[in-house]
């Protein structure tokens, strides 16, 4: 039984050795007839290129445009070459090296032979290189010499937007392509939007408007040259949404070039921005924001006369007036004729605690939010220790240094009836159905525009009212902080703030001049009303047209009747 | 029977040889057509984007003021001011036909004129003549005014 059992066993065992070399053998064939005609096909069919799908771009790194409100183009990439060298193919390197230095006067002829001579099979000669500069290598006809595709980053407007758009860096670079990496303003800030190959068909269309921002700048140099000003800087913002319209700070710099390395002062630097990344003591400029504050806490209204003597003591300080000023003064005249004593003791009447919320409020304790690397930066600096005579000089603007940006958004949260205004470089805003957080009810925001028109109507801002668009403002002009301690007397940054019309506000223009001094008169003359302020008329005569705004004059029947009667 | 089946066969066979022959052609061409398309289409976008920028160069404010500027002996062009704004009521009626003014003759003693300022003809005036100025007489002060303001300047 168990022998019967085992013989059937061994004959089972081997049918199945035969089927496993069958089996082998079928794999065997099929494996060999694979190849055999893989051979053949290869054999047989025309050897074809790997075609470049170049419409597809897949895999290329990408980088979208950048336009302004009414889409012209501020940042694009244009198809560029790179020259590399391969210095086994040449014959004679040093002669190379001659010829290229005298296609790139700004390389180095000794520096190139070294290049050429060395082991390396693989040297970048030059990248970017423009199409003149191609052809004349090509036009020398040495072997050896390579061009690659490379994109560049160009920003048509230049100067003009330099500081928005700031720049970028090629951060991987190989023969056929360049990734680029903002370095700077939007583009840094933007940096992970403007690579993402899903959005990069649709351009990052900004609030900028770059013919009003060319006319602003122009306005400001000229400012500069006849103040012989070291350095000024200008916003112009909408009042309802934050979005910025211009924004400039000269010196400036071509961002096609951008200069690398500065020595000497930062703030002397051209990458300087100052609008976003300065931090000054505004001045009297806050002199708005305390007499918004008393009036909206109630502690004064325009009954309430403030005694202003001489001087008011506070320990060992004296806070002084300029000028003589009246020994009582309401809210207004405060403002208008700016006085200093006054201001510290309207902080004092709504009490240190209430004064820092406010000022909190209307964003002087965080970084603007401004959509530019520099500007996340710039957090405003406060004082250390605040205490009561921290918000008596903070409340005429000495204490506290933040940015132009932040001046105006504190200025257009004011005239947008009290809302708080963010500032925002995208068009649209970022948010624009929801309106800000209350801050000032709408009667204090409709008083202090009245005020403000007063300051230019009568006050120091006189040299501003331009017909028609009911500019008010608020000038301030602070001394430049000495590095050791201590204020310089002859050096100070004038500020003017602005608003327009304001019965219906649209616009807020801070414009600031570094060091600048009025000459024209028999004695030199640094004050805001006598340098800032003719400059913002500039500005503002400049831009409205632009901007479409059409100076609209209110004239009463008897006005009408007098002038008809005189223009007749 | 067997062998016009064969050849039927065969014939078919030939047939439907001849038919790939001409489609595998036919789509090999077609690939080659689509390729040398896309790259096409790749160096027209590319001389887009171009023509986009130069477009944008050539534009810059910057570059227009300094042409204007050196070319200013035959343009005469100025930045534009707020006085470049004008007001409709500024702009004089042309003057009338005869035929309007035997009309106007027979309006006017209808409609009587405001303070010597032409009223159009086929505008009624609101009531008596107002004591002082008009609507219209209002808007043409306020163009006289905004026009001084700013040529003064």
């Amino acid at each position: 039984m168990t022998d019967f059992a085992t013989s059937q066993s061994r004959g089972r065992t081997a049918v199945r050795g035969d089927m496993r070399l069958i089996l082998l053998m079928v794999v065997i064939c099929v494996c060999y007839a694979a190849v055999g005609l893989r051979m053949g096909v290869l054999a047989l069919t025309d050897p074809v290129e790997p075609t470049l799908a170049r419409s597809g771009d897949a895999g290329r790194p990408v980088r979208g445009d950048i336009v302004d409100r009414n889409g012209q183009l501020l940042a694009a990439n244009l198809p560029g070459w790179s020259l590399y060298a391969h210095p086994h193919e040449m014959k004679d390197p040093v002669l190379v090296a001659d010829a290229l230095s005298g296609v790139f006067p700004s390389m180095d002829r000794d520096d190139l032979i070294k290049k050429l001579t060395g082991k390396r099979r693989f040297v970048w000669i030059k990248r970017p290189v423009s199409p003149r500069e191609r052809q004349a290598v090509h036009e020398l006809g040495y072997p050896g010499l390579h061009f690659g595709a490379r994109e560049i980053r160009i920003y048509p407007a230049g100067r003009t937007a330099g500081h928005i758009v700031g720049g970028v860096k090629a951060e991987r670079e190989g023969v056929r392509f360049a990734e680029f990496v903002g370095s700077a303003g939007i583009e840094k800030h933007f940096d992970a939007r403007l690579r993402d190959p899903a959005k990069a068909a649709e351009p990052l269309r900004l609030s900028i408007d770059i013919t009003a921002q060319a006319a602003m700048r122009q306005a400001m140099a000229a400012g500069i040259e006849r103040f012989t000003a070291k350095g000024a800087s200008a916003v112009l913002m909408k009042v309802k949404t934050g979005e910025i319209v211009a924004l400039a700070s000269l010196p400036d710099f071509d961002p096609n070039d951008r200069p690398e390395g500065f020595r000497g002062a930062a703030e002397l630097n051209p990458r300087f921005n100052r609008v976003a990344q300065g931090r000054y003591e505004l001045g009297s400029t806050f002199k708005v924001l305390t007499a918004a504050m008393a009036l909206e806490t109630g502690v004064a209204n325009d009954a309430t006369l403030v005694k202003t003597p001489p001087a008011l003591k506070y320990g060992r300080h004296n806070i002084r007036d300029f000028y003589r000023m009246p020994k009582q003064m309401s809210v207004e005249e405060i403002v208008v004729k700016s006085s200093n004593v006054g201001s510290a003791r309207l902080s004092m009447m709504i009490g240190t605690r209430r004064f820092k919320d406010y000022l909190r409020k209307l964003g002087f304790f965080d970084p603007s939010g401004l959509e530019l690397s520099e500007a996340a930066r710039a957090k405003p600096l406060l004082p250390e220790r605040w205490t009561d005579l921290s918000s008596m000089t903070i409340s005429f603007g000495h204490g506290l240094a933040a940015s132009p940006v932040h001046l105006a958004a504190a200025f257009a949260t004011l005239a947008n009836d009290g809302r708080r205004v963010h500032p925002t470089l995208i068009a649209g805003g970022t948010e624009p159905d929801k309106p800000g957080k209350r801050v000032f009810s709408s009667a204090t925001s409709k008083r202090m525009l009245e005020v403000m028109r007063q300051v230019v109507v009568r006050g120091t801002a006189r040299r501003t009212d331009l017909p028609g668009y009911e500019i008010g403002g608020k000038t301030g002009t602070a001394e430049k902080v000495r590095p050791g301690g201590g204020y310089f007397s002859d050096r100070v940054i004038s500020t003017f703030a602005a608003v327009f019309p304001t019965t219906e506000p649209e616009y807020v223009l801070i414009i600031s001049l570094d060091e600048p001094t009025d000459r024209s008169g028999p004695k030199p003359v640094r004050s805001a009303g006598r340098t800032a302020v003719p400059v913002a008329a500039d500005i503002i005569a400049r831009v409205a047209p632009i901007l479409d705004m059409r100076p609209r004059l209110m004239l009463t029947d008897d006005e009408v009747e007098t002038l008809d009667a005189r223009l007749q | 029977m067997t062998r016009h089946g064969i050849a039927l066969l065969m014939l078919s066979i030939i047939a439907i040889a001849g038919w790939a022959y001409n489609v595998n052609y036919n789509t090999k061409a077609a690939i080659e057509r689509v390729s040398t398309l896309r790259s096409e289409i790749a160096a027209e976008r590319e001389a887009l984007r171009v023509l986009k920028v130069e477009w944008a160069y050539l534009n810059a404010p910057d570059r227009l003021s300094r042409l204007v500027g050196e070319h200013n002996d035959h343009l005469h062009l100025v930045p534009m001011v707020p006085g470049a704004f004008g007001i409709s009521a500024a702009v004089p009626f042309p003057p009338k036909t005869l035929e309007e003014r035997q009309n106007e003759e027979v309006y006017t003693s209808v409609y009587p004129r405001v303070g010597g300022i032409p009223v159009p003809v086929a505008r009624p005036v609101p009531g008596a003549a107002p004591s002082g100025a008009s609507a219209v007489g209002r808007d043409r002060a306020a163009a006289r005014a905004v026009t001084a303001a700013w040529s003064s300047e």
